[in-house]
This record gives C-alpha cells, structure tokens and sequence, in this order.
C-alpha cells in the first residue's frame, strides 16, 4: 500500500529542487557585481570590468565583412523561393549535409591537417553545454563518475552532473609541474572513485584548457589515451578552444594521436566541438560531438532532438564554413590577435610584478596571486577575490570556482572587451599592486 | 576481430542502450517505405506519398514574403549586419526580451486576445521535445509517473520519460464518445496506478489534440483542471497546435480557464508551446516552457541551456511576430487554407464512403477504416496498414502507433503537401476503396456478416511480419542522408 507522504514544496522534482545547477557558487557573485555597475569607456568608467567571460570577441570584423560580402548565400538567396521553405522544415536530426561537411573540413583546417574527420560522424547539438551533457547521458549511469582534472570550467558541475546524476571525481594537479596531468594523479583518482564505490565510466579533459589557456601535450594525451585504454572506460576531449590556439602547431589533438594509432582503440574516445569560442559565436548554439563510436553516434544523434541546431543557423555557417578562403584566413588572423593580446596582458601584469602560467591557448590567462594572500587557504582566496571584484572593480574567476586545489590562481579574460578597456583594466591592477606593497 | 568484443566490453549508459528512443517499433516500416520510393509528381509519380508527417507547409510564402520585404530583420543582409555582432555574442538564457515579449504577444493573439501571457515566463526550450522534456525533468523524479490520454503523440514515450526516467502511462479513450477525455477516465487511470503504487506526477494533454484534430471543450477543460488541483499534481498542457484550429468551436486555452478558476493552484499549471505547427518552421527549433509556477520558471530557464534558441532565430522572429499586421493576416489566412485542405480530403473521402472523426483543428484527420479490417485486432490493423503502404502507396500512421485501444484508424496528414498531391492521393484511395467493392460483388453473393473488403489474392509485396517491438536496431547506414530526393524526411520526429 502506497505511503502518502506529504510534500512539504510544490512537488518538483529533486532535480530541479537540487543546487548542482551550481549558480550559487563565486563564480556567479562576481558577474552580478559586474551586472549591478558594468563598466562602459564613456558612461561607466568607473564601473566593474568583465573579466570573467570566455568570449572571443577580437575577430568579429571579419565575420561581418563575410556577410556583407556574401549575403546571397548565408540568406536564403534574392529570387529563391524554395531556398527558404526547405531550410524551415528541415527538422532532421542528422542535421544538414553541407553544414557537417564544413564543420569537418573547419575542424580539420583547425588542426592543420593533421587529423581527418568524418562529416558521418558529427552530430549536431546546441551548443558545447549541451553535447558535454548530452555524452555524459550516454557514457554513464546516474552515480557513476567521470573523472576531470583540476582546475576545471565551473560549468561542468552543472553540464556533466545535473540532470544526468553522474558525479565528478577530481584528478588533482598542481603547479609543481605547470598542472599537467600526470598517471600517478588519473591512478589516484581512479583509485579514490573505487574506494568510495563509485563506477568510473571515462574521463573528461579540456585541450586547450580552460582555465589554464594552455595546451596538453603529445606525451600527456598519450599517457590519458594508455590510462582508459587500460582501465577500459571512455575519453572526452572537450577541444573548443582548438582554434585560439596562438601557434597552430603547438596544439596536438587526440584525433592526431589516433590517427597515428591506426584507430586502434578509438572507439573510446568522443571529442566535443564548439564554435562558441573560436568563431566568437555563443548566441547561435553550435556545438557538435565527433565519436570514433558507431554506436554513441547513433544514439547521440538520437538524443539531440532535443537540442538540435537552428537550421537557420546551419544554413549561414555552412555557407561559410565551407568557404575555404575566408576559414584559413580568419583561423590565421584570429589566433594573431589573440597571441596579441595574450602578451599585452601578461606584459601588463609582468609590470605589476604578477606572474601567470606560460599559456598558449585560449581567451583568458592563469594568473598567480598566491604571494599576496594573507592567509594561503581558500578563504584568503576568496578575500583576495573579494577585494578584486569590489575595490579593484575587475570581475575575474578564483581557482577555488574551478576546484583549484592550490588558492590564490586566477582566470583573468582578455578577449571579451576593447584593448583600450584591457589596458584600463591593466592600470587598475598595477595601482592596486603598488598599493598593497606599500601596506 | 578484437574491435568489436572490444566494443561490447565497452559499455554506455542503461539509457543508451535502452530502447526508450523509440525508433526500434515497426511503425519505421512506412517511413522505410517512403524514404525507398518517395512521391515526385513527375519524377516518381508511382512512388509513396507521404501522409505520416504532421507539418504545415501550406502558409510558409506569407512568411518568405514578410522575410523579404524586412531584410533589417536577418543579420546576413546589408540592412541587418550591423546587429550581427550584438546577437551572435548573446547567449544568456533569459532570451531577448524582444523576442520573449513577441512570443507572448503572439501566443495571446493565438487565443484570440482573451488572454495575456508574461515575457518574464516564457522560457525556452530545444523545440517541444526539448520543452516537454525540460518540464518533466522539473515536475517529475525517475520513477514517477505522467498520465496521458489516448490516442497521443507517440514520441511521448521518449520526450517525456527517456532520459528522464520518468513512465508515461497512456488511458484508454475510444469512439464511444467521439474518443473525448472524461473525468472518469482520468480518475479510473489515476486509481489504478496509486493502486500499482505508482506516484502519478502529472498529467499530459495534448489540445488541440494529435492525433485527433479536436479540440477540448470548456466543460472538459474545467473538469481536468479541477480534478489535478484536487489530487495536488501537475497539468502540463501542450498546445503547440492552438493556431491550426480551422473551424468552431473555437480554440480554448488552459490559460483560458484558469483565469475563472480562482480556487485552483496555479503552481501546478504549465503549457508547452513551438512555432513548428502553427507557423510551419520545425526546422528553427522554437519550443516554450510557459509556466505559472515561479520555481518552476525558474529551474527551467536553467534548464535551457541545454536547448537554447539560437540567438539569430531569436532575432529574426522577434521582428516578424511583433509585425501585428503580418501576424494577423497569417493567422487569419493560415487558418483559412487548413479549413479548405481538411474539406477537400474528407470530402472526397466521404464520396467513397470513408469517414472521419469530425475536427477542427490540426494538420491531419483521424480517419475510420474499421469495416476494412480483416480483424478487429492490432494484426488486422497492421495488415491493412502495410496494403495503404505497399499497395496504395500512402505513408498514414496506423492508431495502434497513437497506443489507440480501438483498431482500424489512421492518421492521415494533409497540410504537408501541394494541390496535385492532395488529387492524386484521393484518387489512390477512391481506386483502392473501390477495387474492394468490386471484388467483393464479383465473389460474394448479397451480404454476409463477416464480409471482407480485400481479398487474399492481393499479393502483399511486403512480407508480413509479427508485431514485433524487438526488431533491429536502425543503424545508420539505414537512414541514409544521401536519398535522392530533396524532400526526403529521412528520421525526423514521426509526427
């Protein structure tokens, strides 16, 4: 006989009543700081500088030159009658042939040709939250974990474990050798998972790194790739940073590895894509997952029904994707004024005696406050942080929001915003640093 | 060789490997069909028409012809690129306020101005699957149970309960009384799944309903609304075919209701909306969650996410539905085709005497094929479904598809097609109507009771096989993306 007993709320599910959609942890504080007095050059400009937003915004000019120059094919064409209706009903999970056939030939151009990829294997998601989701559905049951190195994007807390109940098993790295992934660091968290009787189902890495804006390397993947090839569980690699990469050659990605594996062993592996990054384009909800497995990609397919891309929005970005010119050009000149940047800043804060990771990748850069906490814990972090958002008016991201097990490393963006805004953002960190030496 | 033990060894999720997707049912057979031999009024003038698939494809050039006269509303034009860069960096999930306040304006409108909706509650959704599966992951734990009433949309199985864990439990509803839901049928439903110990969530409806075409009535309405107040679960009520409504009575919403309901907890109220039927434009993935409860509003636009629209669709149509003229034009014209589309069909149906449920709404009549049954079961249905198929060439849906309790109805799509179309699927089915007739004068004398309307010398060019739920796994190479015909829905939603 059913026990009747008595919600005490309205009666949601657990899900929903649940925090893992993680909005409440710092990482949020600061944005609504930000919210509450944006900075802006002429009306705010003493207002809060966003720097905790991973946006590419540096390359946007060639986007719009594209469009002007192109409008016929990224519209539905001047006279074209059927153009438009055909694209408005086309709702077919397998997404359009041509936009998976560019975003192939995009994803190879971003590896240099390196790597092949197969348009049949690409299935369409909105967006890269939606396909780290999508695949975790896939990979693993609720209470089964994944294991991801720290630090790690916040959002994964919510993507990988909400809905799906699947947990997070850290794999702690440190500074002592610039947070690589080690064996002995995948092994412990394996071990720690099986000791807490948790089922590790795969692990999940982020090359570039976000947060760290630095590549893995060749030896690193090829020590991830041994690693669950022996315990026989899955791989993601979440390469949405792939295109701002600075130097192109300095990215290697699995792919790479298992083309020159012959594949062998490959139907483990899953690589997330995203164009949310590298083509600056967050609002339009392209993510994609590439799946050495027959099966993922049958059911991944299946799956993103629920989160299939506009076709609207394939429609423009396979007229432009495909357009091999302007792909190669813009890949060129977008990492070129990220490695501009990217110097700016850690010039900047050279200057003001800061130093960051050596990065290479990436919208944003690992800074390294530690020396100026008060106290080398999580709350000194968070006070130093407290300070940065508040006094010096800069939103950026502690490690502690990104499981960093070491406190005092910061995620400062740089791409998101004017470099006029960047050298003001600058100038107010190098005030700040003067004045707490001479405290 | 060692891939493949290596690729059974390698496990995915109970979910992936689950047949909750639905995609392994037999009803793939039409679909199959069609995808071999598509329909082409002069390249494949024998091939199959397709009738299985609910879309409105009779009103999309009043929106190409708004899209070209309003280029500032693309951001590939001249006139709109300027807003290129504002809209793709726009990623927050509250959505535009622009096209949040269009959406709602659009949805009152639907409902004929008699009721306002809030754009701080209309959240977004991966089209309405993603909606109906966002609200459940909101309103229900793995476990628990939705009720619906059949015949419904058969993905329900999976928008509703694959990956959220979540049993969808169908009840009975049949042509006693023209298949309309009953408060009595509702609460046997309810009953005896409290009895099964199983927690009932919520309740689904469907209005206007798929696949049916009717609407609800007022009385009904309040009946189901009262009745999930009194038991303290939900009411998700999806209404995505609220514009397709083509004839009296008129279309009453939930939202509707509840306004005169005072007493009722508004909290348990949500409606699921898209622009795929009423506008025609599946492809844009338009799906809202609209609830009246604040928590829920609240999770869910979380929730969103994982489906948002993208931003450039956003843009688009926030321009276009706040066009009050083009709006209202649109719905008036819309409505108008649909109304002469459903009369042709069934018009020429009755003069071969096929009837159909009476509706007004949707883009597909229910139509009654009992008497053609060799048997009053879901064998006989299934037999008679794959002759429409195989011999009629028309890809319909068979109700047992809609988990119909009664057998021998179909649903028959018919705004997905032109004119010549429409004449050349009412004359297969007149010669086919009538090729029974005749052999059943020319072998039987006078009536008996257990007369048939086929013989079994019609050769079924498809071998028939069991209802089978256990058949094989659609690999890809199945759903080939390279048929040759542009039209070719390949796997799409199978509604």
């Amino acid at each position: 006989m059913a026990i009747e007993i008595e919600q005490p709320c309205v009666g949601l599910s657990k899900v929903a009543v649940s925090e893992t959609h993680g909005e409440d942890s710092p990482y949020f504080a600061g944005w609504k700081a930000y919210d509450e007095n944006p900075y802006d050059e002429t009306t705010n400009p003493s207002g809060v500088i966003q720097m905790g937003l991973a946006e590419n915004q540096v390359s946007f000019d060639l986007l719009e030159k594209y469009l002007e120059e192109h409008s016929e094919a990224s519209s539905w064409g001047k006279g074209s009658v059927s153009g438009f209706r055909e694209n408005a009903l086309f709702q077919d999970y397998h997404g359009l042939l041509s936009f998976r056939k560019a975003m192939a030939s995009f994803m190879e151009q971003v590896r240099g040709g390196r790597a092949k990829f197969d348009p049949n294997r690409v299935v369409l998601t909105a967006g890269a939250t939606a396909a780290n989701e999508l695949l975790t559905f896939i990979l693993a049951d609720p209470g089964d974990a994944l294991l991801v190195p720290t630090p790690y994007y916040p959002g994964f807390d919510r993507d990988l474990r909400w809905r799906t109940g699947v947990k997070i098993v850290p794999i702690h790295c440190d500074s002592s050798n610039n947070f690589q992934i080690t064996t002995p660091a995948l092994e412990a968290a394996y071990s720690e998972a099986e000791s807490m009787n948790i089922k590790v189902r795969g692990v999940l890495i982020t090359n570039p790194s976000n947060p760290l804006g630095a590549t893995v390397q060749r030896s690193v993947l090829e020590d991830i790739l041994d690693f669950v090839t022996r315990k026989n569980i899955h791989l993601v690699s979440d390469e949405i940073y792939s295109g701002s990469v600075f130097s192109s050659s300095e990215f290697i990605s699995v792919a790479e590895i298992l083309e020159a594996r012959q594949y062998k062993n490959s139907e483990r592996v899953h690589i997330v894509y995203s164009l949310s990054k590298d083509l600056g384009l967050p609002g339009f909800r392209v993510g994609t997952i590439y799946s050495y497995n027959d099966k993922v990609v049958t059911t991944a397919r299946r799956m993103s029904s629920f989160t299939l891309i506009s076709s609207q929005t394939q429609h423009l970005l396979a007229s432009m994707l495909s357009d091999k010119c302007f792909t190669e050009n813009y890949i060129k000149i977008n990492r070129e004024r990220l490695r501009k940047r990217y110097d700016m800043i850690i010039e900047g804060l050279r200057s003001a005696g800061i130093d960051c990771l050596k990065g290479n990748a990436g919208l944003f850069c690992w800074m390294n406050l530690s020396p100026f906490l008060e106290k080398p814990t999580r709350e000194g972090e968070l006070a130093l942080w407290n300070s940065m958002v508040h006094e010096v008016k800069l939103n950026i991201s502690p490690g502690s929001s990104c499981h960093c097990s070491e406190p005092g490393w910061f995620r400062v963006c740089f791409a998101n915003m004017s470099e006029q805004t960047l050298e003001v953002a600058l100038k107010r960190i190098h005030n700040f640093m003067v004045k707490k030496r001479s405290e | 060789m060692g891939l493949e033990s290596e690729q059974s060894r390698l496990l995915l999720s109970k979910i992936a490997t689950s047949d909750r997707h639905g995609e392994n049912s037999p009803y793939f057979d039409g679909w199959k069909a069609y995808d071999r031999d598509p329909f082409h009024p002069t390249n494949n003038p024998q091939g199959v028409i397709q009738m299985g698939l609910a879309e409105n494809q009779l009103s999309l050039d009043l929106i190409e012809d708004w899209i070209r006269k309003n280029p500032k509303a693309s951001i590939c034009t001249a006139e709109g690129v300027n807003e290129f860069k504002n809209v793709a960096i726009f990623q927050d999930y509250h959505g535009f306020p622009e096209f949040r306040k269009a959406i709602a304006k659009f949805m009152s409108k639907v409902r004929g101005g008699r009721v306002t909706f809030d754009p701080e509650r209309i959240v977004m959704g991966g089209g309405a699957t993603g909606a109906n599966e966002l609200v459940t992951f909101c309103l229900a734990d793995p476990g628990d149970a939705f009720l619906v009433p059949s015949p419904c949309y058969p993905a329900f199985g999976r928008d509703l309960g694959w990956r959220t864990g979540v049993q969808v439990l169908p009840f009975q509803c049949d042509s006693s009384n023209g298949f309309q839901v009953t408060k009595k049928a509702l609460e046997a439903a309810y009953n005896k799944a409290r009895e099964n110990n199983i927690n009932v969530k919520g309740l689904i409806i469907t209005n206007p309903s798929n696949p049916l075409g009717t609407t609800l009535d007022r009385d009904t309405l309040v009946e189901l609304v009262s009745f999930i107040n009194e038991k303290n679960i939900h009411l998700v009520c999806d209404e995505i075919y609220a514009a397709t409504v083509f004839n009296s009575p008129n279309f009453v919403s939930v939202s509707e209701i509840i306004q005169d309901m005072e007493y009722v907890n508004r909290d348990l109220i949500h409606v699921v909306y898209s622009l795929s039927k009423d506008m025609g434009l599946p492809g844009f993935r338009v799906g809202i969650v609209y609830s009246y409860n604040d928590l829920v509003v609240q999770c869910a636009r979380k929730m969103s996410s994982f489906g948002l629209v993208s931003s450039q669709t956003q843009h688009l149509l926030a321009s276009m539905l706040s066009d009050e003229e083009f709006v209202e034009n649109f719905l008036k014209e819309s409505s108008k085709r649909l109304a002469k589309r459903y009369n042709t069909f069934t018009k020429g149906l009755e003069q071969v005497g096929i009837t159909c449920l009476k509706s007004n709404a949707g883009l597909f009549f229910w139509m009654d094929l009992r008497r053609l049954l060799k048997e009053q079961t879901i064998e006989g249905e299934m037999e008679l479904w794959r002759v429409i198929i195989n011999e009629v060439k028309l890809n319909v849906s068979p109700g047992s598809s809609f988990h119909c309790s009664e057998f021998g109805w179909f649903r028959v799509c018919f705004a997905n097609m032109d004119d010549e179309t429409v004449k050349v699927a009412l004359d297969r089915i007149r010669v086919f109507v009538c090729r029974g007739k005749e052999e059943d004068e020319q072998q039987q004398p006078a009536s008996t009771v257990n007369t048939k309307r086929w013989k079994t010398n019609l050769r079924l060019s498809f071998s028939s096989r069991r209802h089978d739920h256990q058949e094989g796994v659609m690999s890809p190479h199945m759903m080939s993306p390279h048929s040759p015909m542009p039209h070719s829905p390949l796997v799409r939603a199978r509604t």
